[in-house]
């Protein structure tokens, strides 16, 4: 028997009234029940970064994170940082500079690095690299992931 | 994930009842870092998870109160890690902090649960050892304070009572200039946990405190106040000194991050050079 909680979390704008259980995290809701599989589970023990979000303004391991916790709270999925359709420019930037191998850890850095520029908008490359410690990626394009992010900073898009 | 009764309370005295109430079998849910870890590995089965996050007394909050530095429990590493005195006046802290996991976790983790899951390679343990930290808990029997050093009991076991948690890490403000260090070995650069930890904290007075973990069942706290350590002239007495001071380790052979033939070795290499670092931080 698993115990149902009512809960509101707006995510990337919209509200959605849900009910969920209580051991199922906020990876889960958002893969499962709200369809947004940008956010991937991955390690499940918030060393990878595969699944980060942002609640309420910070990023967070949505692996981490129990549904019912996120009760009230705003989220920001990858699917949310494109306006009417067109992705960011941190997001074009990382097609630009070939940061895009097999894509899956992708979402979880272009939210890493989409709140790196947002809290420090001229990052130092050791500051990026710092950004972007929680999130592993198996094709090995840190340097690219890198220059992407860098390459928005100087823009001045971040 | 087993299913669990979750529970929200909203007041302190509200969290203590249910932990009262439920004992071994309620677990207390902060930051969650490590508690979902362990309930979806199975490690943990508790039947009621509380969480912590909207009592009114625990909200996130750093603040000056009574000469002493009050960090609610309910603060996470990254506000630590940037809060201007901590910076300025516990350096080792806010270095501990910026170190620990990576962003992601520095923005749910909790200064209160690092201490609380007694880790002994908790990397926060070192520092508040160092800058002399208390913790304050609350319980069905009331309010207490107590030093750090006395509330470690072994990995993964504190003093806490049934019903009992911690409220605030209070960490006296010292009179005059600190200057104190974090140093860690870690298996690899970024997100990883610590094979050594050292934190070393000169004062105006030239007392030496020495803190080192992950190399024994808890972290340990060692004190020179005869001002031999804090003195770089002093030589060979002083090296001696120093290698007296680290005995307290006694690192597991068990452990897989590093043999304790390494951890040893860099342990006498940390605090050397924290040593160094905190003299020159103090202003001596």
């Amino acid at each position: 028997m698993s115990q149902l909680i009512p809960i509101t979390i707006t995510v990337n704008g919209r509200e959605r009234p849900l009910e969920v259980a209580t051991h199922h995290t906020l990876l889960e809701v958002l893969r499962d029940e709200i369809g947004l599989t940008g956010a991937k589970a991955c390690c499940l023990v918030g060393e990878c970064g595969a699944c980060t979000v942002i609640v309420d303004g910070r990023s967070v391991d949505s692996c981490l994170v129990l549904a019912v916790e996120a009760d009230g709270c705003a989220v920001t999925t990858a699917e949310g940082l494109a306006t009417d359709g067109r992705i960011s420019p941190l997001q074009g930037a990382f097609l630009d500079h070939g940061a895009v191998q097999c894509g899956f850890c992708i979402p979880g850095q272009v939210i890493s690095g989409h709140v790196l520029l947002r809290d420090n908008p001229h990052p130092t490359p050791a500051e990026v690299e710092e950004g972007i410690a929680g999130n592993l990626c198996r094709c090995g394009c840190y340097s690219q992931i890198k220059d992407a992010i860098l390459a928005t900073a100087e823009a001045g898009e971040g | 994930m087993r299913s669990f009764i979750y529970e929200r309370p909203t007041t302190l005295a509200a969290a203590i009842d249910l932990l009262a109430i439920h004992g071994e079998a309620a677990r207390p849910l902060a930051g969650g870092t490590d508690l979902i870890i362990r309930l979806r590995d199975g490690t943990l089965q508790p039947e009621v998870v509380v969480d912590l996050k909207r009592v009114a007394e625990l909200r996130p909050a750093i603040e000056e109160r009574d000469g002493a530095l009050v960090i609610s429990a309910g603060s996470v590493m990254t506000d630590i890690a940037a809060h201007p005195t901590v910076r300025e006046r516990f350096t080792s802290l806010a270095e501990a902090a910026t170190v620990i996991g990576a962003v992601q976790i520095r923005n749910r983790a909790t200064l209160a649960g690092n201490i609380c899951n007694a880790s002994p390679a908790a990397d926060t343990a070192t520092p508040l050892l160092v800058h002399g930290a208390r913790v304050v808990m609350a319980g069905p029997g009331g309010t207490r304070r107590m030093e750090l050093d006395d509330f470690f009991v072994r990995s993964g076991v504190t003093v806490l009572q049934r019903g009992e948690l911690v409220t605030a890490i209070e960490l006296p403000l010292p009179p005059g200039r600190v200057g104190s260090v974090h140093l860690r070995r870690t298996r690899r650069r970024g997100h990883d946990l610590a094979s050594v930890t050292l934190s070393c904290a000169v004062d105006a007075h030239g007392v030496t405190r020495l803190a080192y973990g992950s190399v024994g069942p808890r972290p340990y706290l060692v004190t020179d106040g005869s001002g031999l350590l804090a003195d770089p002239a002093a030589g060979e007495a002083r090296d001696a000194l120093l290698q007296e001071m680290l005995d307290r380790a006694t690192p597991s052979p068990r452990s897989m991050r590093s043999s304790p033939r390494y951890r040893l070795a860099m342990l006498g290499v940390l605090a050397h050079r924290g040593l160094a670092l905190a003299i020159q931080r103090s202003g001596r």
